[in-house]
């Protein structure tokens, strides 16, 4: 509720914030669970080393600058920072959080797959850290950014790992150096935060903010309609319009880094769901993928699916992101006579049968780009039978390789290229941790070298240019079949703004009174 | 009595043994769980990592045999999600969902009774008419789509309650009920008012159904020759007679809602089991949704159990056990 009262300096509203969460976090202990809900709550209450900003770039945090040199990282820390409680900030709380990431049990999604670079961390003096990772390590920064540093004094415990994770859900040990600070946490109704007195940082807006999970979409609008929250994520587009109308609303919306695509099952024998191709799999043969590219209108599927809150993707990277080239910064036009063509030239003049899976309520409208799809390659012949399933049989099924095509979509977390390339790309090999959601066979040993060279390359400059050419091989190869990135969109009471961020994070601090 | 109240509670402890056999099985042929819980960003080898971590790399005839040893001595193991105890999450959630599905079931019998009782005097009028079509009304409507409309009219356009959520509680010990202050009743009244919509009509029906059978009989024509006065007759003869078949609607519904207020939970954010159910199916958090079915079982058992033994306090005709 709005509160106003009198300050030294003359009249200073101050207001409460609450924000409706399309999903609850699973834990308060920041090195618990990694994903998005719990992540973002956790840059509320702790700061990392290094963060990034809005556009996935590491910008400086409680490490006020670092110096490279090979496998040697010296970060220098900022001074006079205080933790939530009053205690100071240095390098032991450093040493103690890095330490705790792998002890923490029964993690569903571990902290360690952000450290798995780092060999070795140590303490020069109160306020440097070095940190030697096993091989060059460029993106070490941008995982860095993943591990929210915690209070020594306050999370050490009798546990192996300090407080547990049980005691961190109650606010016990939970004290960080972030803007806000914990205050309760009532499981399914509400999370309760207030402002943190000694947060070294700019003084963020809201005395208060308050969290509210509202899983089903409908309800969040009409809880923001209702004036019962101040924000919402993620509205559904079909009432964008109609909130957009609303005079007492502001929507905004950001390119994310979301890249929703189809991928095209290119092993040597005939994936499930393929028929009429005489024992031969077509979408092995490069002319066929180029074709089915060319089917799809992409403008369209943005424009009338995604009531436009989406841009239409012809990279796994929307340009100019690190690595992403200009050569593929806009879509091609549909073609579907030289689709035809194409067709025809490797002997498909009649078309074939596939299957083209897809989750139910994973990403935005995905059954309905899929059935989209599929009509859109009807028009060329080419019969495509949509399967479309709750998530967990989805990637169930995905997994085991049960589609010819399917619709997914992958967030580069890292903001750059390396990233989707090393996931979706790459040839599999779970040894080393490649290509682990490479689920079409795709194998490309040239392209393979360049993204492990990419991945060892420290000069920036450098590893763009190779990360670069290494994507515009992927897609000149039609390995993969980008079809837009989503927009991130948020609605909130007209008063307030919030920029939005590449990474889908909903940021309380990062949320202003409109002047 | 007591040796078929042992024997109902025996059943229960075999059912509740199947159900959780399905449901494990069930869940097993649905997905992996890992694949819903683990960062997309995981390597193969973190996943396996994962995977044995919560013992799913064991071959599922020993999942389920660790689950039930684990079980006797009443551990339901862990939530994958959120590493707590599977039934405590569950029991944290309980007094929500109790309280909104006792107060909805109190709604439609207080509303229920009285209109039915009223069709069921004046079956020709014109108001009994309405009574009756709107009770039709009442349960075809899907219930996310009446909750919708009370929350459109009562929250966006009058703005004179909230949308959803619990607001305010007060603890006794670890429960927490909103039921008494204002501003939890106004967070109450539109779930339970939604609820009430589906029960009350139904509660109509029998309600009318029972009491058009009553009437003509000998026991009503002789409490009217006495002279008694029509609200004695209906208050007290009437009633009684009537209150067999509306307990039993009545209890089985309690359970129902009770065990599956799923869909008005989430439309109302209403920090339930329900919701805590949906949620966990959609993450593949076995232990929960094994937990909650085992629960609910147990839950609709006794209640079952309940009804039967109301009926022998109203009407010692019934004997509990059959004819022993």
């Amino acid at each position: 509720m709005a509160v106003s009262f009198l300050c030294a300096g003359g009249v200073v509203q101050a207001r409460d914030l609450t924000i409706a969460l399309r999903s609850e976090p699973s834990s308060m202990d920041p090195q618990f669970h990694s994903l998005t809900p719990n992540t973002q709550l956790s840059e509320t209450m702790f700061d990392p080393l290094v963060r990034t900003d809005g556009n996935a770039k590491p910008v400086p945090s409680l490490a006020e600058s670092w110096k490279v040199d090979g496998n040697v990282w010296l970060f220098k820390l900022r001074p006079n920072v205080k933790f939530s409680d009053g205690s100071p900030f240095t390098a032991d709380d450093v040493l103690f959080t890095y330490a705790r990431v792998p002890l923490v049990p029964n993690s569903p999604s571990s902290y360690t797959l952000y450290l798995s670079s780092v060999a070795k961390v140590e303490k020069v003096d109160p306020l440097t850290v070095k940190i030697t990772t096993k091989g060059p390590s460029p993106v070490l920064l941008a995982n860095l950014s993943m591990v929210p540093i915690m209070s020594k004094k306050a999370a050490s415990g009798p546990a192996p790992e300090g407080k547990t994770t049980v005691e961190l859900n109650r606010g016990d040990g939970l004290v960080g150096t972030g803007p806000y600070k914990f205050v309760s946490w009532k499981r399914g109704a509400e999370i309760v935060l207030e402002r943190n007195p000694y947060y070294w940082g700019k003084k963020p807006a809201w005395d208060k903010v308050v969290y509210r999970p509202i899983t089903n979409s409908a309800a969040r609008v009409a809880a923001l309609l209702a004036g019962d929250v101040d924000v919402i994520e993620d509205p559904p587009t079909d009432d964008l319009p109609r909130l957009q109308k609303d005079k007492k609303l502001y929507i905004q919306e950001t390119p994310s880094v979301r890249v929703i695509y189809v991928a095209l099952n290119q092993s040597k024998e005939v994936p499930p769901g393929m028929s009429g191709t005489d024992g031969k799999n077509p979408l092995a043969d490069k002319r066929v993928r180029e074709a089915l590219s060319l089917a799809i209108d992409r403008k369209a599927i943005v424009a009338r699916i995604m009531g436009g809150v989406a841009q239409p993707a012809a990279n796994l990277l929307a340009y100019p992101a690190f690595g992403a080239s200009k050569k593929y910064s806009t879509v091609p036009a549909v073609n579907v006579a030289k689709a035809k063509e194409l067709l025809a030239a490797a002997g498909y003049a009649k078309g074939f049968t596939i299957s083209l899976g897809s989750p139910a309520g994973r990403y935005t409208n995905d059954q309905r780009i899929a059935q989209t799809v599929a009509s859109l390659w009807a028009r060329i012949g080419v019969k495509a039978n949509v399967e479309t399933m709750a998530p967990p049989v989805f990637f169930k099924k995905r997994d085991s390789y049960s589609f010819s095509t399917y619709l997914a979509g992958w967030a580069a977390s890292s903001g750059e290229m390396l990233n989707p390339l090393t996931a979706l790309v790459v040839t599999k090999d779970p040894k080393l941790g490649l290509g682990t959601t490479n689920w079409s066979h795709y194998s490309n040993p040239a392209l393979d070298k360049l993204v492990l060279d990419a991945s060892k390359t420290l000069d920036d400059n450098k590893r763009s240019e190779m990360l670069q050419q290494a994507g515009n091989m992927a897609m000149d190869d039609y390995a993969i079949l980008p079809l837009q990135f989503e927009l991130s969109v948020w609605a909130m009471k007209k008063d307030i703004r919030y920029g939005g961020r590449a990474d889908q994070m909903t940021l309380a601090q990062d949320m202003t009174l409109a002047k | 009595m007591l040796s078929t109240i042992i024997r109902r509670l025996l059943q229960t402890v075999v059912v509740v043994l199947v159900m959780s056999a399905l449901v494990f099985a069930g869940l097993y042929l649905v997905g992996d769980p890992v694949s819903m819980l683990a960062s997309p960003e995981a390597t193969d080898a973190e996943r396996e990592l994962i995977r044995q971590s919560l013992g799913l790399n064991l071959p599922l005839w020993h999942q389920y045999f660790i689950f039930l040893s684990k079980a006797a001595h009443l551990d339901f193991g862990n939530s994958f999600l959120t590493g707590e105890p599977a039934m405590r999450l569950i029991l944290d959630r309980m007094p929500a969902t109790l309280e909104l599905a006792t107060v909805a079931m109190l709604l439609s019998l207080l509303i229920g009774v009285p209109l039915g009782i009223y069709a069921g005097l004046k079956p020709e009028s014109v108001s009994a008419r309405s009574i009756m079509t709107g009770s039709v009304l009442g349960f075809s409507l899907p219930n996310f789509w009446v909750g919708l409309m009370l929350i459109m009219v009562f929250a966006v356009m009058l703005g004179w309650l909230p949308a959803g959520g619990r607001g305010p509680v007060e603890s006794f010990g670890p429960i927490q009920l909103s039921v008494f202050s204002l501003e939890g009743w106004r967070n109450l009244i539109l779930p339970a008012a939604t609820i009430a919509t589906a029960k009350c009509a139904l509660i109509i029906r029998v309600t009318r159904a029972a009491t058009r059978e009553c009437l003509p009989l000998d026991y009503i024509k002789f409490a009217r020759a006495k002279g008694l006065t029509e609200r004695r007759v209906l208050g007290l003869h009437l009633l009684k007679n009537i209150l067999i078949p509306i307990i039993t609607i009545g209890g089985l519904e309690y359970g129902q809602v009770f065990a599956f207020a799923v869909v008005t939970e989430t439309v109302f954010s209403w920090p339930g089991m329900g919701k805590l159910l949906i949620d966990s199916i959609i993450t593949l958090d076995r232990p929960v949704v094994v937990a909650y079915l085992m629960l609910t079982v147990v839950f609709l058992a006794l209640l079952n159990l309940a009804v039967d033994i109301a009926y022998t306090i109203l009407d010692p005709r019934v004997r509990l056990g059959g004819g022993s």
